[in-house]
């Protein structure tokens, strides 16, 4: 009973309409719209005199919503106030940048939710990542065409054991993914944090937990000069977008996870070999998110730090979900994410908006594409009228 | 009291479950619905239960319209319904069961159990029932499980019964047992609705018998009209019933079960010392009532089932301790009881389907490219050798019906190299076309020199497509019968007693 719950719930959540994943992302930003101008002092100054002069009260809730989504449009796409062209295209530069962790291990996340498991542990695997390519990183002094891959190699390694790991302990046992995962963040980022404060890890005379800083041949090319944080790492991230299609859809590898996914008894009798599976689809999710983490550490940022994972564990579920665990989909939520991240920097500094409004949209996003009832009730929509706008 | 059904419609979407359908029972008759699954026979009764409101028609009770907005009403107005899955809490008593929704309360809003007890005694003395007001129902024979039910729609003072599909579970004489008690309720003047698919029931009690066909009321026919008249009748176009096959050319026992022994779990024996030989072009039948471990057997077979002692041979290799793809790659083929939990992936295509034991190899892969193109040769080939009838072959299995997706699954494990077919109750659930249909491909199998193993539940379907009848009863093998064995001979095996 409770499996068969479980799967309707992670049914119902990969396969809203586009329609539903449209005007959850628009009602999402209306309602994050009215917390901005909530927010807003000069709102809740007119808000006083409302009634002598109602004027006021709405140009400032104009002001402040039209100047909050205004900065974050310039933040994220293109910056039309900038005075140089650098300036301009910047944001959008940023945008990719963050994308690139955010949609790598988006997509590791979405091969496990497509074979019927939930990995929760992007977190600890985006660790994991890091921490295998940031020691080779800095511990090694290489030509870049070995180093770099060989960086990236041990990070995903690193993080496909970890996520492997999850798979033989639910293969073996029967242990939850979910639970095993959720720990094995715990776990991840308390070891980062101690081994931080090792000789093996620590660079030499540091106080606070940090890594020497990467060996410039292991950090992935900043193809557009050193003052843009975007990197080669982005276009990794693109051709596992391919990959990770071809996996799912052209590989026997991904027929047997998908066959896992929709109907693992059927796939038993079939002689698919469960446990194995377990094991490989846990070990490809945790590579992508590795890769994300080598994304982090070697490109977007040149030292290991425990905060390399940031909330782009979280995130990576919040956007496989968003793309219906399909590659494509999953970088387009990607991006989205990436540019509100990009976008909630300049909206806090410009405009005064709390950060948080941005972490409040997307969790807005999800909430409604996990209750499409609820969107399609705030929108007016019948069942039947669905019908019609998706026939 | 007369039940009357007036033009009643119910639509689902496009689909018109029921169309414009008539139905009269008089109390003293049983009147049957016959009509093959999917005709809109439970729909029917939801509709009369209160469960669904229907889009058109009226219900009358002696001659008045009533309206049940749900379950209750109808309870309230003297109607009774014996589900065909039964709506019993095991781990409550018979009389606690029997209570629930209409407990009886004493002073101070305390349970009156003692009152319940005596009602339950009082419906069982009066038709012979012989239930146990205290026993626990989990602990009772699937029966008397059964007669609870019936007690249960009596409590109501119910004066229509309506018996939903009621034999499906039960053995030849339980199946005798409660056809005398529909009788006797008959001869109380209780107008009784029995809906049914199987032919013998309903020439043996019906007074009047009405077909049902995709929703729609095709006639009546008289009780004594033949099984294959009622069957035509029921399927729109003349069908013969008997499985066409001629007699076995056994050749070697290739395929050997020597005290085999199974445990469950919680450590329960659910196999005790099976000894089988099936022989080449031969069928043999599992016969037996559900749940006496013919589910065990078969997954011990393929390989799936835990804790397991003895041996199982085919051609002479070991096939305990190998795992379910070793099995399969010894030439086994295996068609699952339930074809939609363990059969098919509903969300993939037929394609998909029928490459689902091979998407790892030749011809369906090179390395691990999927071999796109080959496969939907294949697809298109066994869509027309099996007669699936679909759109094309990218129609997911969900879509199809239950006979054209068994027909998949058997397209699937007869595409194999075969040195065994292992097929559990292969036509449950199916119409009456497809169960000819996958009889016909059964026996092909067993004339193409291949030992087969069939586990049946139903009796007919065990005589006529076996070679042999093995009955299990309680994970025991009770004994081996030619199929020409009678009918009172195999159901007293079935409960447990010898020939």
């Amino acid at each position: 009973m409770n499996k068969v719950l479980k799967n309707n719930v992670v049914k119902q959540i990969l396969n809203p309409s586009s329609l539903v994943t449209l005007l959850a992302i628009l009602a999402a930003f209306l309602i994050g719209g009215l917390l901005i101008a909530f927010a807003n002092e000069n709102v809740q100054t007119t808000a006083g005199y409302l009634f002598a002069r109602p004027g006021d009260f709405f140009l400032a809730v104009w002001n402040s919503v039209f100047g909050a989504y205004d900065a974050l449009f310039r933040g994220s796409i293109f910056n039309y106030k900038a005075i140089d062209s650098v300036g301009m295209i910047k944001p959008l530069t940023e945008t990719l940048a963050y994308a690139t962790p955010i949609t790598l291990a988006g997509l590791g996340m979405a091969v496990a939710f497509r074979s019927g498991l939930f990995n929760i542990g992007g977190t600890g695997q985006i660790i994991f990542g890091a921490m295998g390519a940031a020691w080779v990183g800095f511990s090694f002094d290489l030509p870049a065409i070995i180093h770099l891959p060989f960086a990236v190699f041990a990070g995903v390694l690193a993080a496909a054991l970890f996520g492997g790991f999850v798979g033989f302990l639910k293969a073996a046992t029967g242990a939850n993914e979910v639970i095993v995962t959720i720990m094995l963040n715990y776990i991840a980022g308390l070891l980062l944090f101690y081994v931080l404060t090792t000789p093996l890890f620590q660079a030499p005379g540091a106080t606070n937990p940090i890594s020497p800083e990467i060996v410039a041949s292991a950090k992935y090319w900043r193809f557009m000069g050193d003052s843009f944080r975007i990197n080669a790492s982005f276009f990794v991230m693109l051709a596992m977008v391919a990959a990770v299609w071809w996996l799912l859809n052209r590989s026997s590898v991904g027929f047997q996870f998908r066959a896992l996914g929709h109907n693992p008894s059927a796939s038993k009798v079939a002689g698919i070999n469960i446990g194995l599976n377990y094991v490989l689809v846990m070990a490809v999710s945790g590579a992508l998110a590795g890769l994300a983490g080598t994304s982090q550490v070697l490109g977007a940022e040149k030292f290991l730090t425990p905060s390399v994972a940031a909330s782009f564990g979280f995130d990576a579920i919040t956007v496989a979900l968003l793309g219906r665990s399909k590659p494509l989909g999953v970088l387009a939520a990607g991006i989205l994410f990436g540019a509100l991240r990009a976008g909630a920097v300049i909206m806090q500094a410009n405009q005064k908006v709390p950060i948080d409004i941005v972490l409040i949209v997307q969790s807005l996003v999800v909430l409604f594409i996990a209750a499409p009832p609820l969107v399609r009730f705030m929108f007016g929509m019948s069942r039947a009228a669905k019908k019609a706008v998706t026939a | 009291m007369k039940l009357e059904l007036r033009g009643i419609t119910k639509r689902f979407g496009a689909m018109t479950a029921n169309d414009n359908v008539n139905l009269v029972a008089e109390p003293g008759q049983i009147h049957c619905l016959l009509g093959e699954n999917g005709a809109g026979k439970s729909t029917l009764m939801n509709v009369l239960y209160g469960l669904y409101q229907a889009d058109g028609g009226d219900i009358l009770l002696d001659d008045k319209v009533v309206k049940f907005a749900g379950p209750g009403d109808a309870m309230a107005a003297g109607i009774g319904m014996v589900h065909q899955h039964f709506m019993l809490i095991p781990v409550f008593t018979v009389a606690e069961n029997v209570i629930l929704g209409h407990e009886p309360t004493k002073f101070g809003g305390l349970l009156d159990l003692d009152a319940a007890r005596k009602q339950v005694r009082e419906i069982s003395d009066r038709f012979g029932f012989e239930v146990d007001p205290d026993a626990i129902v989990g602990d009772l024979p699937v029966g008397v499980q059964q007669r609870v039910e019936i007690i249960k729609a009596l409590m109501g003072d119910a004066q229509v019964l309506v018996f939903d599909e009621p034999t499906a579970v039960l053995t030849p004489q339980e199946t005798d047992e409660l056809m005398a008690i529909m009788k006797q309720l008959r001869s109380e003047g209780k107008a009784i609705v029995f809906i049914t698919h199987k032919l013998r029931e309903v020439k043996e009690v019906a007074d009047k018998i009405t077909v049902i066909r995709l929703g729609k009321i095709v006639g009546e026919a008289s009780p004594k009209s033949s099984a294959n008249e009622l069957a035509s009748m029921m399927v729109g176009r003349a069908v013969d019933l008997d499985v066409e096959k001629s007699v076995a050319k056994p050749g070697k026992a290739t395929f050997k079960i020597s005290n085999l022994s199974a445990w469950n779990h919680a450590g329960t024996k659910v196999l005790d010392d099976i000894n089988l030989e099936i022989h080449e072009g031969e069928i043999l039948v599992i016969a037996g009532v559900q749940g006496n471990g013919q589910t065990e057997l078969t997954e011990a077979i393929i390989g799936m089932h835990g804790k397991t002692s003895g041996s199982i041979e085919l051609d002479g290799k070991e096939l305990i301790g190998k795992n379910v793809k070793q099995v399969l790659d010894l030439g086994v083929g295996f068609v699952p009881e339930d074809r939609t939990e363990d059969g098919l992936v509903a969300e993939f295509t037929i394609a998909e389907n029928l490459m689902l034991d091979r998407s790892d190899r030749k011809p369906f892969a090179k390395g691990i490219s999927l071999q796109l193109g080959y496969l939907k040769k294949f697809a298109l080939e066994k869509l027309k050798q099996f007669d699936i009838r679909a759109q094309g072959i990218d129609s997911t299995a969900s879509q199809l019906s239950g006979g054209n997706q068994q027909k998949v699954v058997l397209a699937r494990e007869l595409s194999r190299e075969l040195r065994l077919l292992v097929a559990s109750q292969p036509t449950r659930g199916l119409d009456v076309g497809s169960i000819e249909f996958v009889h016909e491909q059964i026996v092909a199998t067993r004339d193409s020199g291949i030992p087969v193993l069939i586990v049946a539940t139903e009796l007919d379907e065990a005589t006529q497509l076996g070679d042999r009848i093995a009955v299990m009863y309680k994970g025991k093998v009770i004994g081996v019968v030619p199929s020409s064995t009678s009918r009172s001979v195999l159901g007293q095996m079935m409960a447990g007693i010898s020939a």
